[in-house]
């Protein structure tokens, strides 16, 4: 949907023998500015792109919204009725201007099904996929950055296989498998220390919260963790290659600060493009994992939508996706200022 | 100082006693800065396994300059890499020979007792200043993070010695400089950073390797003129690798010429240039252009390529491409031998690895033999005018 957003590492190499301009003494925050601008204008193509498309799409189903929502019993009068409150009767260029035009109001209509505002019932499912998502992917990156500096500086020794072929084994799963897996294991199975479906906010009672959204994070971590080990331990292998990782050798830096000092920035970027790429995945919706656990997110909602024909709170829910996903590139976009300076001038 | 200098691993030749640096240095033979002693490197790899330096052995006085010359492949940057104890033994390297730096067995040190010498002791700085400097970390904090690891400095000392490390090598506005990343600076300024961070805890060692082959001809000569300079302000000891003699000729004490792993002949410079006795050396001063000679005429190359350390030719490793390369050169690999031996011997310490050592009569037998038979023992075609009479 959204591949030319992907942020890209950036290409870093100052022509050499070149001789240095003028220091760019607050470059860093013109480079920033820049690129925020660029993305904006980014975000507006995309937005327009991908909801007009999802308009298209859902004009072309087969199934007719006002069929589904007027209900099994209801006679063609009645059907017609609910087509023309829902203005489902004109044309589908002319909904989609008059979608736009709420939007633009910040007024997304209101769900076909319930009447509920799709702003109050995003407002409802955003927080809960966000939440899965942000502390899945902190776990993930948490056990995959320790791992992956160990088994660059020690490859192919214990920890390197041994965290290999876990993590293999993790990815190749599918990951209802591997939810499963842990249902049976901590919630009714061999033990029943944490439940296995529902969801409790944060707001309501913390402590229950934290113990109704452990699994279904562990579920979403743990693929990503064993390719985020992967990535960074081939990136850093070949940083450790550099000869200013063996300039900083023979300055007698121990391998703790050569590690995480010299080694780590430098081969981050690619994890840090993926890391972006998969958070913008996953607030589109982990709709595997929210329908194992009986998760509110906002994955959920979004499939509900096509099966009722819910097209305003699909529409809805595709614009979160789309903005979620560009404004991460963004950050991303943005990241890559602070880790690399070389990124700073060319642009 | 440090007070916990690594005692364990004294050379035999100390005294357990002596813990400072000077007492060290006192109960030393011959006040020899850096010993090495037939050193040996192999690698394996799938191929085979590849001998990289063999049976090196040298000695380098304090305040001396001692240059390595030889082709890439020579081994002269892992021998380096070896002295310093970068490379060392592990389940795909074989390391032997031993090396003692002031007293201490550099050879048998571990990583931390290494990482101790490093920087402080013993610098090094690289052929190619565009890789050898961290990308995403300021100059300031690549100088200051050497000179507080090793010298306790506060931060703010710290960054006022790099202000005056950056200036002491001829960079200018050395206070913006030190706010800089390495990509806002040219090559040659980037080497003198790099020569900067070496030099930031006056070690009594610099190994440099290849200095300047990845720099303008313009800034080689500033760069070496400025390794030049502080090694004789600091007074000290300077290994200097390189694959070009004329670098050398007026900035070294000694040379060492390696070829395939070995060394092929050391001497002082001026008995080098002066007199060289093995034909490779010959055929590496020959392959100079000569400043006064006619122009456009064809330089001196040595025929072929430096031998396949995975499979280095019998007897002499230079025979391939030798133009006096007789019978027994092929079978027999001549010893390393002091040229005090031969007739009109020369002064001082002088050691090569020939049969038919240039400037001698068995030489010239040896060159008359080949000219007639249009080749040499080993094939090669050999011309008259090949090597001027």
């Amino acid at each position: 949907m959204a591949e030319m957003t992907i942020a890209t590492p950036p290409t870093t190499t100052a022509p050499p023998g070149e001789t240095p301009g003028k220091a760019p003494r607050g470059g860093r925050r013109k480079a920033a500015v820049r690129r925020i601008r660029r993305r904006l204008v980014h975000l507006l193509i995309v937005l327009i792109a991908v909801t007009f498309l999802s308009f298209v799409v859902i004009d072309l189903l087969p199934g007719d919204a006002a069929v589904v929502v007027a209900g099994d019993n209801a006679t063609p009068a009645q059907v017609a009725q609910v087509r023309i409150d829902l203005g489902l009767d004109r044309p589908m260029i002319v909904r989609y201007v008059d979608w736009l035009g709420g939007v633009v109001t910040g007024d997304l209509g209101r769900s076909f099904r319930t009447g509920q505002p799709v702003t109050e019932a995003l407002a409802q499912r955003i927080p809960v996929t966000f939440e899965l998502t942000i502390i899945a992917q902190v776990l993930a990156l948490l056990i995959a950055v320790p791992l992956a500096i160990y088994s660059a500086y020690r490859p192919g020794r214990f920890v390197d296989r041994t965290s290999m072929t876990i993590g293999f084994g993790a990815a190749a799963m599918p990951q209802f498998v591997f939810g499963m897996v842990l249902i049976v294991v901590f919630a009714g199975g061999l033990t029943s220390i944490l439940p296995a479906t529902g969801y409790t906010s944060f707001f309501t009672d913390p402590l229950d919260n934290l113990r109704t959204i452990i699994l279904p994070c562990l579920t979403l971590m743990i693929a990503e963790a064993a390719v985020y080990r992967q990535l960074l331990r081939s990136d850093m292998i070949s940083t450790l290659q550099e000869d200013y990782i063996l300039m900083a050798r023979s300055k007698g830096l121990g391998p703790r600060t050569i590690l995480l000092r010299h080694a780590l920035r430098p081969s981050s970027f690619s994890l840090i493009t993926l890391s972006g790429v998969n958070i913008g995945r996953l607030l589109g919706g982990t709709v595997i994992v929210e329908t194992l656990f009986a998760i509110p997110g906002l994955g959920q909602m979004i499939v509900q939508a096509v099966f009722n024909r819910d097209y305003m709170l699909l529409q809805g829910g595709l614009l979160f996706v789309a903005v979620a996903y560009v404004v991460i590139n963004m950050i991303i976009d943005l990241l890559y200022l602070v880790l690399d300076p070389r990124v700073r001038r060319d642009a | 100082m440090r007070p916990t200098t690594p005692t364990a691993e004294k050379a035999p030749t100390t005294t357990d006693t002596t813990t400072g640096r000077h007492a060290r240095r006192e109960g030393f033979e011959d006040g020899a800065l850096l010993t090495v002693d037939d050193v040996h490197v192999r690698f394996h790899t799938r191929n085979g396994v590849v001998h990289a330096v063999e049976g090196v052995s040298m000695a380098l006085s304090e305040g001396e300059v001692l240059a390595v010359v030889g082709e890439s492949g020579s081994g002269k940057t892992v021998f380096t890499r070896r002295v310093m104890g970068l490379i060392s033994g592990s389940r795909d390297t074989d390391v032997e020979g031993t090396v003692t730096f002031d007293g201490i067995r550099l050879s048998e040190l571990d990583a931390k007792g290494l990482s101790k010498v490093w920087g402080k002791e013993i610098a090094l700085v690289l052929q190619d200043p565009m890789t050898s400097l961290n990308p995403v970390k300021r100059i300031g904090t690549q100088i200051t993070e050497t000179l507080r690891l090793h010298q306790n400095l506060t931060k703010q000392d710290a960054n006022a010695r790099a202000v005056e490390l950056l200036r002491s090598v001829g960079l200018s506005e050395p206070e913006r400089r030190v706010r800089q990343y390495p990509h806002e600076l040219s090559g040659g300024m980037r080497q003198r950073v790099t020569i900067a961070i070496a030099l930031s805890c006056s070690p009594r060692l610099l190994l440099a390797d290849e200095p300047t082959t990845a720099l303008d001809v313009t800034v080689q000569a500033q760069i070496l003129d400025l390794l030049g300079d502080l090694q004789s302000r600091l007074g000290m000891a300077m290994l200097l690798v390189t694959h070009d003699l004329r670098v050398v000729r007026s900035r070294s004490d000694r040379i060492a010429v390696m070829y395939a792993g070995r060394i092929v002949e050391t001497a002082a410079t001026k008995d080098l240039f002066d007199a060289p006795r093995m034909p490779y050396t010959e055929a590496l001063m020959n392959a100079v252009p000569p400043i006064t000679g006619p122009n456009h005429v064809r330089l001196a190359v040595i025929p072929g390529r430096p031998p396949d350390l995975l499979a280095p030719p019998k007897g002499c490793r230079f025979s391939p491409r030798c133009p006096y390369a007789q019978d027994r050169c092929l079978t027999e690999e001549p010893p390393l031998r002091d040229a005090a031996e031969l007739p009109g011997g020369a002064t001082g310490d002088h050691s090569f690895r020939c049969w038919y050592p240039v400037g001698t009569a068995e030489n010239v037998e040896a060159r008359r033999v080949n000219v007639e038979r249009g080749e040499t023992a080993a094939g090669t075609p050999v011309t008259g005018e090949m090597v001027p009479a």
